[in-house]
């Protein structure tokens, strides 16, 4: 009795405090969709029998914040769907190991690290748009924003919601893609302007297209990939790409320096810029890394790829990101909310 | 129980040794809880907070960040923010919960096994419920939104709503531990003395839990200041330090300034040490070795009025749960409000479906096992033990330590400490054990206010005459103690379990592949936008929590028939 107390105990012990870390098994940090990770994971292990995905999803913060803390001591093998910001700050850290997987010139040349071999390739991209809710702007009589300067005007009073993009990725590529847009002054100027309209600025880049489709808000600055899918789900929304272009950001895949299973992680690397890959983002996202693949993902935006801006700049914005950042917090972070 | 005549027994003399070697095994023992909360606590907070003092690339930066962090005119804008709001909630939280705690303890209403069960369902849900309900309710598109007449709920409307839910049940638990250990012949003398009712209240029930209020509104406090998942979703742009951090940490990546906030955090924490402290020297031991414990009479006006209002209070935290179980049931809210069961198939909606549940049921079960024990027994050393005074008392300190840190730094604090390649517990990272550990550590303050409120409460004569006895003191322990504290410890277990079950916000840095847990799945869940989702995982987190604690009542109900037969008379 006491022998068999004592073999469950062990048992239970040995589960709770060892990690897996069995042959074939591939630790990958991602933040990746929900509903993205299953079919991606059969795709590739359909394609490499022997290689098991164990995942770890986050938003892309916390899996980036995740990432840095664990720098002396990496847990991750690879990391496959997250924002290029983010990795160009794990790069700047040295914990990338750079490797060209195979067929990589294929790959449009924006979408990979322009070193050789990368240290980051892109996989697909997705950037900022406005989610307006059809029925709550009809009973408020608004019409559509075709601009982002459309949203300033006095209709949108306490109707407008966007990411703090000191909390949000998202919310800093808006600001980031205005900036370089327009240039500092009109840039400035216009969120001066907009700061009077926004109801609430959130801490998370999906929300304020959440809270557009639940009509809480009538127009949610946000991404399109999350307008799209949340139209797809049946709220009542358009997802609008402002004629004026907007602020990118593209996901990429990334070996982590340190990987201890470091020849599986390199087969994921080669398989992510694979045709087969990237005929799976389509699915999801309109622009991918590899030219010629398109397909009409459902309630996406026509002509994505016109509407991204053509100058958009990641190092730009990752150098100048703590200076607008602080500016940004003295303008609208300090001072009382306004009435809408 | 029988009179000792405490005379004749004073003045044997005591053999040495047998004291020695008692005294020795307490220091040892002492050393040994000290040594192992340095591990679970200390370090990991040294750990984060030392990047306060260092710039983003790791190089010493002396007082740089500080200086640049209350540079920021947002700052005071934040702290002013965050303490008066916190101040607010702690204020309505405290007067609720005693009205509640006097109705469980002090009166004879009927429903109590009822009342005090949804009492404590704050307790059980996950952070995101309350606000998903608030917002169901009270959102532009809420159900009842003229009842705020206008007001916006994201604010501080709804920061205040949001956190009383949330610290009601913390600040019940050490009032009811408060309430329930009283002597009733003080009652019976002023009684008998002619006593008014109201005096009786000021001079006998107030003084005997001045240290339970104290803690309260101190434990209160300092919950509200530091919860960042309420500021969240209906702060709106109401910006506190909680959100600071979280902006800071998640948002920009930058540790330093997060731990440069974490310190600001942990101010209002000392300062409630200290006044607890203050109050804890005047706290005599209510519960003297003569005592017989407190049992009410009955009266039935004042029986009617408590039960109205604890009932008006259990209606308005009952609506709250409804609500999100109504939401896990809704098709589109509020577009499409049909009922279906489709949001309960997770797999549709997570990777992992069902098997967050089961590592959540893991990590509470095994948490509620290691708390509940670590926490009784450093709580038994420092209060009744004879280790080193010193020690004893920097315990205390330590064990303040967690409530007043944010979830959030507390989750990095364990990636920086015990992923080091050095530290030989590096192996425990990405698997249970460090869940477990984490979440202990997490929830250890009020686990062990709510140890040491019991043990203060038990008069320190029973050691007195057993040591006259030479009965060796863990006999005591075992045999009178233990037992005393019996409801205390099912109740810390219970209270383990459940925030076990509940907690996310440390968890989100150290789940590993297999490890994923449900409340962490809620998260996920609903940034996706998958509401209905997210809201059906919390009800299952709530469900399980709901059945742990029928359970830990099932057991107190025995406890109570059996071992503690001697509280009737």
């Amino acid at each position: 009795m006491k022998l068999t107390m004592l073999s469950v105990a062990a048992v239970m012990a040995a589960t709770i405090a060892t990690p897996a870390l069995a042959q074939g098994k591939l630790t990958v940090y991602t933040a990746l969709e929900n509903e993205q990770l299953a079919p991606y994971k059969k795709a590739f292990e359909a394609a490499n029998k022997d290689i098991d995905i164990r995942w770890v999803r986050d938003s892309t913060g916390v899996i980036t914040a995740r990432l840095l803390a664990e720098k002396d001591n990496p847990q991750a093998d690879i990391i496959w769907g997250v924002a290029a910001t983010s990795l160009l700050i794990l790069e700047q850290q040295g914990m990338l190991m750079p490797y060209a997987p195979t067929g990589v010139e294929a790959l449009k040349p924006g979408f990979r690290d322009s070193k050789n071999p990368p240290a980051w390739v892109g996989m697909d991209a997705w950037m900022g748009a406005i989610c307006f809710n059809t029925v709550e702007a009809q009973k408020r009589g608004i019409a559509a924003p075709k601009s982002w300067k459309d949203l300033l005007k006095p209709e949108f009073k306490g109707q407008v919601v966007m990411p703090n993009p000191a909390s949000s990725g998202t919310g800093f590529l808006s600001v980031s893609g205005w900036l370089q847009g327009w240039g500092a002054d009109e840039g400035w100027k216009y969120m001066d302007a907009l700061n009077q309209n926004v109801a609430v600025y959130t801490h998370s880049g999906s929300k304020p297209c959440k809270m557009a489709a639940a009509g809480e808000y009538v127009a949610g600055i946000s991404i399109e990939y999350t307008g799209a899918s949340l139209k797809t789900k049946g709220s009542p929304i358009e997802v609008i790409l402002p004629s004026e272009g907007s602020g990118w950001e593209m996901e990429a895949t990334a070996i982590v320096k340190g990987a201890k299973n470091l020849e599986a992680a390199k087969k994921l690397a080669d398989w992510a810029a694979s045709r087969q890959a990237n005929e799976l983002y389509v699915n999801y996202y309109q622009v991918t890394a590899m030219p010629g693949i398109t397909k009409d993902t459902p309630n996406y935006p026509k002509d994505a790829e016109a509407m991204m801006m053509k100058n958009y700049d990641f190092a730009w914005a990752a150098k100048n990101r703590d200076a607008i950042l602080a500016d940004w917090t003295k303008r609208y972070d300090s001072k009382s909310e306004p009435r809408g | 129980m029988t009179e000792i005549p405490m005379g004749t027994l004073g003045a044997i003399e005591r053999p040495r040794r047998a004291v020695d070697v008692e005294r020795l095994v307490h220091t040892l023992a002492t050393v040994a809880g000290a040594l192992i909360l340095l591990v679970i606590i200390v370090l990991p907070l040294a750990a984060v907070f030392v990047k306060a003092f260092q710039a983003r690339d790791g190089s010493f930066a002396g007082l740089a960040n500080f200086t640049a962090y209350f540079g920021n005119p947002a700052l005071f804008r934040s702290v002013w923010n965050s303490v008066w709001v916190a101040g607010l909630a702690t204020v309505i939280t405290v007067g609720l919960a005693f009205v509640f705690a006097y109705g469980l303890t002090r009166t004879r209403m009927r429903g109590k096994t009822l009342l005090q069960l949804v009492a404590i369902s704050p307790l059980l849900t996950p952070s995101m419920l309350p606000a998903i309900s608030l917002v169901y309710l009270f959102g532009n598109q809420g159900v009842i939104k003229d009842w705020l007449m206008g007001q916006s709920i994201y604010g501080p409307i709804g920061l205040v709503a949001g956190l009383v839910y949330y610290c009601f049940p913390h600040a019940l638990m050490i009032l009811v531990t408060a309430l329930t250990l009283a002597d009733q012949r003080l009652y019976e003398a002023a009684e008998a003395l002619g006593t008014r009712p109201a005096r009786i209240f000021r001079t006998v029930t107030l003084p005997g839990i001045r240290f339970g209020l104290i803690g309260a509104a101190a434990v209160t406090f300092t919950l509200a200041i530091t919860d960042f998942g309420v500021a969240k979703v209906v702060g709106g742009r109401f910006n506190v330090l909680a959100t600071d951090v979280y902006k800071q940490v998640v948002g920009q990546n930058n540790f330093s300034m997060g731990a440069v906030v974490g310190l600001v955090l942990l101010i209002p924490a000392i300062l409630s040490f200290a006044v607890t402290r203050a109050a804890e020297r005047r706290q005599r031991a209510a519960l003297t070795a003569r005592a017989v414990l407190f049992a009410p009479q009955p009266a039935s006006f004042r029986d009617t009025v408590f039960l109205v209002a604890c009932g008006l209070i259990a209606v308005v935290l009952a609506v709250m749960l409804g609500m999100s179980a109504y939401a896990s049931l809704v098709k589109l809210w509020p577009y499409d409000l049909s009922l279906s069961l489709i949001s309960y198939d997770f797999a549709e909606h997570d990777a992992d479906g069902w098997s967050s549940v089961w590592n959540s049921l893991i990590l509470g079960g095994g948490a509620a096992a290691v708390g509940t024990v670590l926490v009784f027994v450093v709580a038994y050393l420092v209060e009744k033990g004879q280790g080193p005074r010193g020690l004893r008392e920097a315990i205390r300190v330590v064990a303040l330590l967690p409530m007043a840190v944010p979830g959030l730094v507390l989750g990095i604090a364990y990636v920086f400490f015990f992923n080091q390649p050095a530290n030989p517990l590096n192996g425990l990272v990405g698997g249970m054990a460090i869940l477990i550990i984490n979440t202990v550590a997490h929830f250890y303050t009020v686990a062990h206010l709510t140890a040491q409120t019991a043990l203060k409460q038990i008069d320190g004569e029973f050691e007195a005459v057993s040591a006259s006895l030479r009965v060796p003191q863990y006999k005591t322990m075992l045999r009178v103690t233990v037992p005393l504290c019996l409801p205390t410890l099912i109740s810390i277990f219970g209270y383990m379990f459940a925030n076990a079950l509940t907690t996310a916000s440390a968890l989100i840095f150290l789940y590993g592949p297999d490890t994923k847990v449900a409340s962490v799945a809620v998260i996920a869940m609903d940034d996706a936008g998958n509401v209905g989702p997210a809201a059906a995982m919390a009800m299952v987190i709530v469900y399980c929590a709901v059945a742990v604690r029928l359970i830990t009542a099932g057991l107190n109900h025995l406890v109570a028939g059996r071992l503690q037969r001697w509280r009737q008379r």
